[in-house]
């Protein structure tokens, strides 16, 4: 039997880092994904817009769990197998991804107009009015929204225990299966390490934004 | 244009190809509206401009808000199409091009190519809120005319120079006076070193104690001559002064036109005089 609650802290840790990698690497995807749709649903091209809206709306509809079974479960019967680390990272970077294009479409159709038609009047081209104009100002107005996304996902990791993934939540299940009598010290030190990533996003995510903001306003 | 797709109206077709000068020629206007239509929706806004803008001339626009002034302005800077009719710039069709004798909407690199002859000042300002002064003046320098840093930045503040700021080149947007921002906004438009330039309302958000400063400005650009102004404005006194050529529109049409002199001293329809009375009245 352990002696003190410190001697569970290696194995928790063991699986925080599994969570950290598999957070970072959907969180990757998920902005990826979500410039990827929030700008296709504002292209001039039908068939773009109609893409990406399907895309969205079917991540949005569905459950996380769900399609992380899909793409670890069912897949494998239409002859694709993933790695349990890319099926995690697949199911919730493009779950994110579906979310994050809202912000992204909406923090662009936020910046006024003003900007635009300054924009062609000292004659950009489309992409430049985008990238150097539009997208610098809208991704400020997406940092809080975004950082708050990443909180989500972060917690949502613990999912993937569930195609035992040897992931945070994961190792304190099994510590609790072995010493069924700590199970209250496990599952605090099991919250409060999520606590503690989580509040180093939201924190990160502020400076960044008084970094960013520093002189302009 | 009997071939074309579009109905510019019998006024521009009796005005035919065979006015089309070659460009450079001198007498070439470097704008030419013929029976510009624009409508939102069921609401026609500009029902048949027919203008022409010499270059270097100063053409003031007044009339009355709605009378789509400013919609005229912002058709020759390609922010709005039109619904009818041809604009020309410097002899090239602006909005529309030739594909087999049929004129087609221009796309993207046409549009690109012409509305490098064409500057806009703004009522709101717009300056870029992200960029400093300094940078709000060489973004577009750098990115669509390719100078060097070193040439936009000298560029940019030789020009901010003459507007009277020199001194707040690493201030951003958000810290500048109304006045100010107008400046910068003037002084960024200056530097694409337009043929054409278009302010639309440019002292109409200011508060009233600093529209001197940037009718000054304006006022000194309008003396170095090469550039032609489009001054959509209301400032009658203003315009007087400045203008070679005063357009009075109302109602989506030009109503009248001429010199100052015949526009202000002289007005010969009942809108014109009747426009002029009001704004007496109001002491403006």
């Amino acid at each position: 039997m352990p002696s003190s609650w410190i001697e569970f802290l290696p194995t928790l840790l063991k699986g925080a880092e599994i969570t950290v990698i598999v957070a970072l690497l959907s969180a990757v995807l998920a902005i990826v994904a979500a410039f990827i749709a929030g700008l296709g649903r504002l292209s001039k091209l039908w068939i773009v817009r109609t893409v990406m809206a399907v895309y969205v709306e079917v991540f949005r509809g569905t459950s996380l769990l769900v399609q992380l079974f899909w793409l670890y479960f069912a897949l494998p019967f239409i002859g694709i197998e993933l790695p349990k680390m890319a099926a995690a990272v697949l199911a919730i970077g493009l779950n994110f991804g579906a979310y994050g294009s809202e912000i992204v479409r909406s923090a662009i159709l936020a910046v006024p107009k003003g900007q635009w038609e300054a924009a062609v009047a000292l004659n950009m081209k489309p992409w430049q009015r985008m990238w150097n104009i539009i997208l610098p100002q809208a991704s400020l107005r997406m940092l809080p929204p975004f950082g708050n996304q990443l909180v989500e996902l972060i917690k949502s990791t613990s999912l993937v225990y569930f195609i035992t993934m040897a992931d945070l939540t994961y190792q304190a299940m099994v510590l609790r299966n072995n010493y069924i009598s700590w199970t209250t010290e496990i599952l605090v030190l099991l919250l409060l390490m999520y606590f503690v990533m989580a509040t180093l996003v939201s924190v990160g995510v502020k400076l960044l934004e008084r970094k960013l903001t520093a002189g302009r306003l | 244009m009997s071939t074309t797709v579009i109905e510019s109206g019998e006024e521009a077709s009796r005005e035919n190809a065979s006015l089309r000068d070659k460009p450079g020629t001198g007498n070439t206007p470097i704008v030419r509206y013929q029976g510009v239509t624009k409508s939102f929706g069921d609401v026609q806004v500009l029902k048949g401009i027919d203008l022409e803008m010499m270059p270097g001339e100063k053409v003031a626009v007044i009339g009355p808000s709605g009378s789509g002034k400013t919609t005229m302005g912002r058709m020759l800077m390609t922010l709005e199409e039109p619904t009818e009719g041809t604009i020309e710039l410097d002899g090239e069709l602006l909005w529309h091009m030739r594909v087999k004798d049929r004129l087609v909407r221009a796309d993207e690199k046409h549009l690109h190519r012409m509305r490098g002859h064409v500057g806009m000042v703004f009522q709101h300002f717009n300056l870029f809120p992200h960029m400093n002064v300094l940078r709000n003046v060489t973004e577009a320098p750098r990115k669509v005319l390719g100078l060097s840093k070193e040439e936009a930045e000298e560029r940019a503040v030789s020009m901010l120079g003459k507007v009277g700021l020199a001194d707040k080149l690493k201030m951003y947007p958000s810290h500048l006076s109304g006045g100010q921002k107008q400046r910068v906004a003037i002084a960024r438009a200056l530097v694409m070193k337009p043929k054409v330039m278009v302010f639309d309302e440019v002292t109409s958000a200011l508060d009233p104690e600093l529209v001197g400063e940037v009718l000054e400005v304006i006022r000194e650009i309008a003396e170095e001559g090469e550039m032609a102004m489009m001054l959509i404005t209301h400032e009658m006194d203003f315009a007087k002064e400045i203008a070679d050529r005063v357009i009075f529109g109302a109602d989506g049409r030009i109503v009248e036109q001429g010199t100052p002199e015949e526009i202000f001293e002289n007005p010969q329809s009942e809108r014109l005089q009747s426009f002029l009375q009001r704004f007496r009245a109001q002491g403006i």
